[in-house]
């Protein structure tokens, strides 16, 4: 092949690029019921976190989201929770936001999975939005399994820098996997 | 840059069929993401894993079909069972939408999956999200869809591979 003709070839084919980019990832310590993503750049439209944890302990606790270290009461959230009966809560002036619903059996051997969706996160002049789809299932090991569609709202116009993901009790076990992903507009 | 979402197979169905398969499937990602667009005589949408037909398998449902909602459970089961909802019939103009995400899925733990099964037919219609379990801890290598072969050419899966850094 001429050099040249190579050359051209190669300056206009199409290059490959991608609108869901993996940021950064985060595993469970054993030692903490705290994950961490900070410095997130505001090059996207969209930011999504998905999820598989466990605890180093049995335990039922709440899972937390709070955005850029607020921990005032300055968060709602809604869910629709189905365990083989439904359960519908709205709770507003909350300290935090939930990932997934409230009451779900945890331990270090039945997954909890979850979705977390932030669309317009680095807008400067809208209040945060989230939704979450999560849940886990202990088939009889478990008196219950849970699936549940959440929504929160941060009341703040700020871009979203950082995502902190905590349990109200106990630690996430060393397999447990947190990734951010960011989706560009 | 590393491809963070992609496409590793599709299959669309030219003749009705009761299964559809992707097989070797490899270790390279975090998360599998299934798309099933599915049209046919009713809505059967099952998933076996690495060929288990043991009872190794249970799930939690959550669907609403316009008139009320619902929610319930099985347990130890040979299949994971997207279906739930409401029977009714899909079309070809009016496929019915599944998305199933599997976690995790070349990890050394048991499998979770969510999954998210809507159509809506302008006078009839049903949404379900349902979190299953697959109680193994070998990698993901198969999943075979089952299907009900009641005049489904048309139906198209596609298997995305997500990967996290």
């Amino acid at each position: 092949m001429s050099p040249i003709l190579g050359i051209w070839a190669s300056q206009n084919y199409p290059r490959i690029t991608s609108s869901y980019e993996s940021i950064a990832t985060a595993t469970g310590t054993g030692s903490s019921g705290t994950i961490t993503f900070s410095s997130i750049p505001s090059t996207y439209a969209s930011l999504q976190i998905r999820c598989t944890f466990f605890t180093a302990a049995y335990g039922t606790p709440n899972v937390n989201v709070q955005l850029n270290g607020d921990t005032g009461s300055n968060y709602a959230f809604h869910w629709l929770r189905g365990t083989g009966s439904i359960h519908v809560t709205g709770q507003n002036s909350q300290s935090n936001m939930r990932l997934v619903p409230s009451s779900i059996d945890m331990d270090a051997t039945y997954p909890t999975v979850a979705i977390m969706d932030i669309h317009d996160y680095a807008s400067t002049t809208k209040n945060t939005t989230i939704r979450s789809f999560g849940g886990s299932d202990g088939d009889t090991y478990f008196a219950s399994g849970t699936v549940g569609l959440l929504s929160g709202l941060w009341l703040n116009t700020n871009a979203v820098s950082t995502i902190t993901i905590s349990l109200s009790a106990g630690n996430f076990s060393t397999n447990s996997t947190f990734a951010l992903y960011g989706i560009k507009g | 840059m590393a491809t963070t979402y992609e496409k590793i197979a599709t299959t669309t169905l030219g003749s009705s069929a009761a299964t559809i398969t992707f097989s070797s499937i490899a270790a390279t990602y975090t998360d599998l993401r299934l798309v099933i667009v599915q049209v046919g005589n009713y809505q059967d949408l099952q998933i076996r894993l690495n060929g288990d037909t043991g009872t190794n398998y249970s799930m939690t449902q959550l669907s609403g079909n316009g008139t009320a909602a619902s929610s319930s459970r099985q347990t130890n089961v040979a299949q994971y069972d997207c279906s739930g909802g409401t029977a009714g019939n899909s079309t070809t103009s009016l496929p019915l939408f599944s998305i199933i995400d599997f976690f995790s899925y070349a990890g050394s733990t048991f499998k979770t999956m969510l999954s998210t099964k809507s159509l809506d037919m302008n006078g009839y219609g049903f949404t379900v999200r349902t979190v299953g379990l697959w109680r193994n801890t070998a990698a993901i290598t198969s999943i075979l869809l089952l299907l009900n072969n009641a005049d489904n050419v048309g139906t198209t899966a596609t298997l995305y591979g997500i990967k996290a850094a």
